[in-house]
């Protein structure tokens, strides 16, 4: 028996078994993201002349999208997303969270822990729900608890509640990375450390941080990565009011599949698509010989 | 001593402040469903269990759950059976550029996401006739689950001994044989997980239904949830919160049972 097929399976066969899957994710995900080129040269429309008989316009979705306020707002907006409820609102409060749990057995744990949880499983669609009932104007939660009536956080806060509402939604990714994470700092440092009579944050930049730089990396790709695709916020503010909260993938929709314009929409798509690609090579390129993997 | 009190205050403090962060969006879920005249705020409820039952009376619910329950379910079975055959031959065949084949895949399912293709995918679901329809939503959502679905499933499969394989083999099994009664057999806590994981993932998939979908009729609760409220004029508080925590249910159950049995946690985490 050869040692490169032990179960006598045989290469024809083998292809037989690979291909059917390889068919639907050529189909479905590969031939997608290379379309996206094509249509992104197009003045493509969902409607009208465009629609029947679209033309290749080269790079003019790309200069006039550069040169577009609603783009570059949204640009900014998306960067504001990323950067606020992401790499500073989830890594922080995850990091935290996981720090003050560490060697912390019993209910406190296993509540605080259910809970981060619970907001990052339950469908979208509900917890969307559940921050409009808890943000709204005249009857919700929070302004009864605050005695602030009628205050329309998301009508004037839209970025805010959203940044606020994406933190509460994807803390626990970063919670449970980190509490993985900890676990391999051995309690005698940090101990020999506070005898030395080092400070919280000394022991955290001196003995933590050197022990999980790679996680802190990972975590902050990935929930990245995330973020900037996260199309959830479409539920509470659909972007609005009057753009305020367009990050990029509410952009694309509103402009392709709400304002028919498929092919400027297709050249945004492909600046997202350039920028997943950046993130998901590094974060591959660090994943390279580890056998571990992360999926959304 | 002093010290030490402003510690534990401090660490009171905290969680106090993460609990009520995290608990109060997910109160209102808890007190409205059962709540005989609910508001939007949260409260104490008049309790009753009338909600479900006028839930159930809803035809345009019963069905979207329906309807979510077939994508789910049709979805994760296409993404097992599909990539369970090609885990197989690729842990057990050494085709050359296996590996690479394997990190292009799983790079491509996190670089081309719903947000990145959504005017493709519609494009597509269009010139195949598959607006409308739950196999355009089942083959769209399995298209981006696969590959993360391989790459777990083989190493699954590498991890597993070839031993019986090869037994199997001298005494004239077929590759199917020795696949359906040796391999699944042994694989089949990766294979529940990556079942489990596929439902969850599109029980809360919004955008590609969404988008695919026009007909309330097919849409999922996930797509139906969400136009109670902005469409329906003053929203059914009742309709909706009961719907939500009906809906929530399967998910967290799953949740739970996978990461009991198996030890896994998925959505967002499968670590090993």
């Amino acid at each position: 028996m050869s040692q490169a097929d032990p179960s006598g399976l045989g290469r024809a066969r083998a292809v037989g078994f690979v291909l059917p899957g390889l068919v639907l994710i050529g189909i479905f995900l590969i031939f997608p993201a290379l379309w996206t080129i094509y249509l992104g040269l197009t003045d493509y429309r969902l409607t009208g002349l465009a629609a029947a008989n679209p033309q290749v316009v080269g790079l003019d979705n790309y200069t006039t999208a550069l040169g577009d306020d609603r783009f570059r707002n949204s640009l900014w907006l998306t960067v504001q997303y990323v950067l606020g409820s992401a790499v500073v609102g989830q890594a922080a409060l995850g990091f935290a969270i996981a720090w003050m749990l560490r060697n912390r057995p019993g209910p406190v744990k296993r509540v605080t822990e259910g809970l981060v949880l619970l907001a990052w499983i339950l469908p979208s669609s509900v917890v969307a729900f559940l921050w409009i009932a808890l943000l709204d104007r005249d009857e919700g939660t929070l302004n009864a608890l605050l005695h602030t009536p009628g205050f329309a956080w998301l009508l004037d806060y839209p970025m805010s509640s959203i940044i606020v509402f994406n933190i509460w939604r994807g803390t626990a990714f970063s919670m449970m990375l980190y509490g993985a994470a900890l676990e391999n700092v051995p309690p005698s440092h940090l101990e020999t450390a506070r005898l030395a009579g080092a400070s919280t944050f000394q022991q955290l930049r001196d003995v933590v941080f050197p022990r999980i730089k790679g996680h802190v990396l990972t975590n902050l790709l990935l929930i990245s990565l995330w973020t900037f695709n996260d199309f959830t916020s479409f539920q509470l503010t659909a972007g609005g009011p009057e753009g305020r909260s367009e990050i990029l993938p509410v952009y694309i929709y509103n402009v392709a599949l709400s304002g028919g314009q498929l092919g400027f929409g297709a050249a945004i798509s492909f600046l997202v698509l350039l920028i997943n690609l950046v993130f998901a090579f590094i974060y591959l390129r660090l994943l390279r010989g580890r056998r571990k993997v992360v999926v959304p | 001593m002093t010290r030490h009190a402003l510690a534990t205050i401090g660490r009171a403090t905290f969680f106090a402040v993460v609990l009520g962060f995290f608990s109060l969006p997910l109160l209102w879920l808890a007190s409205a469903p059962f709540d005989a005249h609910p508001s939007i705020t949260t409260s104490l409820p008049e309790f009753t269990f009338g909600n479900f039952r006028s839930l159930l009376d809803n035809p345009y619910v019963m069905s979207s759950l329906r309807n979510s329950l077939l994508q789910a379910a049709g979805s994760a079975a296409l993404v097992v059976v599909l990539a369970a055959l090609a885990a197989y031959a690729l842990s057990r065949v050494r085709v050359p550029g296996r590996d690479a084949l394997l990190y292009v895949l799983l790079l491509l399912s996190s670089v081309v996401t719903g947000t990145a293709a959504m005017v493709p995918l519609f494009e597509l679901a269009t010139r195949l006739n598959l607006i409308d329809t739950h196999l355009g939503v089942i083959l769209t959502l399995s298209g981006g689950l696969l590959p993360a679905a391989i790459f777990i499933l083989k190493d699954f499969m590498d991890g597993t001994p070839t031993s019986y394989e090869e037994s199997a083999r001298v005494f004239g099994a077929s590759p199917l044989q020795i696949l359906r009664h040796i391999v699944i057999p042994l694989v089949r806590p990766g294979l529940a997980t990556i079942a489990v994981w596929a439902v969850a993932n599109v029980w809360g998939s919004f955008l590609q239904p969404f988008i695919l979908l026009r007909d309330p009729d097919k849409s999922p609760g996930a797509v139906i949830l969400y136009t109670l409220y902005t469409e329906g004029g003053a929203p059914r508080l009742d309709l909706i919160s009961t719907f939500s925590l009906l809906y929530s249910l399967p998910v967290v159950v799953m949740y739970v049972f996978v990461s009991r049995r198996y030890g896994f946690r998925f959505h967002g985490g499968i670590k090993r």
